[in-house]
């Protein structure tokens, strides 16, 4: 079932059409990828999903019904890119005072606020001020106060840039562990590499449409370019053929294309005639990097203003 | 709605809990009153002190020496015979003076060249009882010269009271213009400070909330129109608040007063001291019990509160669209308190003049009116005019209000150039 459905959403500024006729669907449980180059209409879109703006056209479905901005706003935690907290109040009290604006009760909020700080090993922070914390360290309180109501829906929005590795883990493994009790994590960046490790399904905009949709290992299917690796105890200088194109050749690594109509046996096939020992033989998929250029390549780097009517 | 609750509470509380407030409430008003009593002490010192050296007088006009006229108190002058200015400057010293008056023969209807000599400056209050008693040499001499008997004069001369009489339906109660005066203009700019200094405070919260981008998490919970109320309300019951401490202060501090300053009182009015000072305190309690006091205290907490907020939305949507510049802040600002100033100049004038189309014109105009309005509260003022003020007042804290939450919510969320008037305008009056 998807939790989150979002039909025709459309949001436009005086000189952008910031989010322009998006829909697409996100399944409960699922880490869900949103990315885009800077300025594709990212955070507008998210900024309707949490209820912060109004679409100006187009529905947003949640929990298979249509979203209520007050009450589904509890079910909801939004780690914004840009990271907010009071700089002067105790840490202890602001967590539990954001959870209870989520709207948990005081001996509620106090038991989850104290529960995740001991899981992420903040219990000695409580009487501290944000001030007095590290970037990395209000990165981690701003992750607890993200999900410490327990939200069905948890939206972050770049939510590594700041951590150390170890830190970085430790955030990663729990969103895994949300992701498996149930929580649908929406997940916004443009670091690719994190996407490929932790998200199953992704879309990519661009401009304020959506240029693409699937899964992680969907879309680099649908991208690939017949492009394998061989590896081989020799390999001649020159190798003429019209079964594959040579791409790149090291020593005695060969990076090969396909052509025409032919199968990976079709290589192998040719080495073996040619009496060559075949060590190692794998497709490679472009990265999600690689796709994410070509797609936005040619297109202006920055958002150019338009004039809408 | 509890939500709101909750902002309120946190606004108010991080506030009340913080040492300044503590500061700024309690100390501040005592520092005040410390300052003024150290003046006073020092005032008080000084004179004493002064008094005890003598000043000699060279009198070749003739103002003092003429036997007719015996009003110079010996203990703090002395007469000087037999010398001149240029020789009596090297010797005064010498002979204990604290300095010397030297009157040179003038006109009598033109009397000038009057020159106080002395080796350390004198002091205000000694100038002006020399000014004074010089004035009235003068003056004395001129009766002789007419041959109008002093004594006589006396008798002439005449010094009029008017007092002030209110008819009310209880009966006739005497008033004291004075204590009116001072009860209304300090009600006036308590509203005027409190709503100055309680709005700037709202705005520089909301500017700290959005450079924070922690109105970005606060409003993916509440809707931004809560967040901008519940900052204004819970910074306005600091307000009350402030207010209550500082009532139980001064209640308290007046019971004190008489305790450590019943010494200052004494030699600040020479002999009479007590039997004036007891005066002053029976008319000032005669004449607040005279007052509308109850009615004073409704208006006053009516226009504080309706004042507050009306100002308050203005000053959290400018808080919204300014960024950490605090250079842009008061270029917007400005506008906003301009017609707080004005009301503050008109109501100095209405103090004045109560009934003038002016007064009445500022006390019903909604953004000039709580100020002006405490101008005018110790008279009788028409109810209709308490009830259209009240009601255009109520009527522009909601609208501005409706407008200012509009502004409010996109300017929190905008970061970078700030906008221009006529965007915000557009944001104000756009449909949703």
């Amino acid at each position: 079932m998807n939790l989150l459905e979002l039909y025709n959403l459309k949001k436009y500024f005086a000189t952008q059409k910031a989010v322009d006729d998006v829909s697409f669907g996100i399944q409960q449980g699922d880490i869900f990828g949103l990315l885009g180059p800077n300025g594709a209409g990212k955070t507008t879109l998210l900024r309707m999903i949490t209820g912060i703006f109004y679409p100006d056209s187009g529905s947003i479905n949640f929990n298979g019904k249509p979203f209520n901005t007050l009450k589904d706003a509890e079910k909801i935690g939004y780690m914004p890119e840009e990271r907010g907290l009071y700089k002067k109040m105790k840490i202890g009290e602001q967590a539990i005072y954001l959870a209870r604006l989520k709207g948990l009760s005081t001996a509620d909020a106090t038991e989850k606020v104290k529960h995740w700080f001991s899981k992420l090993e903040m219990q000695s922070w409580w009487n501290k001020k944000v001030e007095d914390l590290s970037k990395g360290m209000s990165q981690k309180l701003q992750f607890v106060t993200t999900v410490v109501h327990d939200p069905k829906l948890i939206i972050l929005d770049e939510p590594f840039s700041g951590l150390d590795p170890v830190n970085a883990n430790l955030i990663k493994e729990e969103i895994f562990n949300l992701a498996k009790n149930g929580s649908t994590i929406i997940f916004s960046t443009h670091r690719m590499e994190q996407v490929e490790e932790i998200c199953n399904h992704i879309v990519l905009m661009n401009k304020g449409k959506k240029i693409l949709d699937g899964t992680v290992n969907g879309v680099k299917q649908e991208f690939k370019e017949n492009i394998y690796q061989l590896k081989a105890a020799m390999l001649p200088e020159h190798l003429m053929t019209d079964v594959f194109e040579v791409v790149k050749l090291n020593n005695n690594q060969l990076l090969l294309k396909l052509l025409h109509e032919s199968k990976p046996n079709d290589v192998l096939q040719y080495f073996i005639q040619k009496n060559i020992q075949v060590e190692s033989f794998t497709e490679v998929l472009p990265t999600l990097n690689d796709i994410f250029i070509r797609q936005v390549e040619g297109t202006e780097t920055a958002r150019t203003f338009q004039h809408i009517n | 709605m509890s939500k709101i609750g909750l902002i309120i509470g946190r606004e108010y509380f991080t506030r009340v809990k913080k040492k300044s407030f503590l500061i700024t409430t309690i100390l501040v008003p005592l520092v005040i009153m410390g300052f003024y009593a150290i003046i006073v002490a020092v005032a008080m010192k000084g004179n004493s002190s002064d008094s005890k050296q003598r000043i000699g007088i060279i009198d070749e006009a003739g103002i003092f020496s003429d036997t007719a006229i015996k009003n110079i108190d010996t203990a703090k002058y002395k007469i000087v015979t037999g010398e001149t200015e240029e020789t009596f400057v090297k010797k005064y010293k010498d002979q204990g003076l604290f300095g010397f008056l030297y009157i040179p023969k003038f006109n009598l209807n033109k009397p000038d060249g009057i020159v106080m000599h002395s080796q350390s400056s004198v002091g205000l209050s000694r100038t002006m009882a020399i000014e004074s008693m010089v004035s009235k040499a003068v003056f004395l001499k001129r009766l002789q010269i007419l041959g109008i008997d002093p004594e006589k004069y006396k008798d002439i001369d005449a010094t009029v009271n008017v007092q002030s009489t209110i008819d009310t339906k209880d009966g006739s109660k005497k008033s004291i213009a004075g204590l009116a005066y001072i009860v209304s203009f300090a009600c006036g700019i308590l509203i005027y400070m409190m709503m100055i200094i309680y709005g700037t405070q709202v705005m520089r919260g909301v500017t700290e909330e959005k450079t924070n981008r922690i109105a970005e998490v606060v409003v993916s919970s509440v809707k931004p129109f809560e967040l901008m109320m519940g900052k204004i309300v819970g910074i306005g019951l600091v307000g009350l608040t402030q207010f209550a401490i500082w009532i139980i202060l001064v209640g308290i501090l007046q019971s004190l007063l008489p305790l450590f300053m019943p010494d200052m009182m004494q030699q600040m009015g020479g002999d009479g001291a007590t039997a004036v000072k007891s005066g002053i305190m029976a008319q000032v309690s005669e004449g607040l019990s005279t007052l509308p006091l109850l009615k004073i205290g409704f208006l006053f907490i009516f226009y504080f509160i309706f004042g507050y907020l009306t100002y308050a939305s203005l000053f959290a949507a400018v808080g919204s669209v300014v960024s950490e510049d605090q250079q842009e802040a008061q270029q917007l600002v400005f506008p906003i308190l301009m017609p707080i100033i004005l009301g503050f100049v008109i109501m100095t004038r209405a103090i004045d003049a109560p009934d003038s189309s002016m007064a009445v014109f500022g006390s019903l105009f909604p953004l000039t009116s709580p100020v002006v309005m405490m101008g005018r509260v110790t008279y009788a003022i028409p109810i209709w005019q308490i009830a259209v003020s009240a009601i255009l007042l109520i009527g522009t804290f909601l609208l501005l209000t409706w407008l200012t939450a509009k502004i409010y919510r996109t300017g929190i969320l905008m970061y970078g150039k700030k906008p221009s008037w006529k965007e915000m305008m557009k944001w104000a009056f756009r449909k949703q």
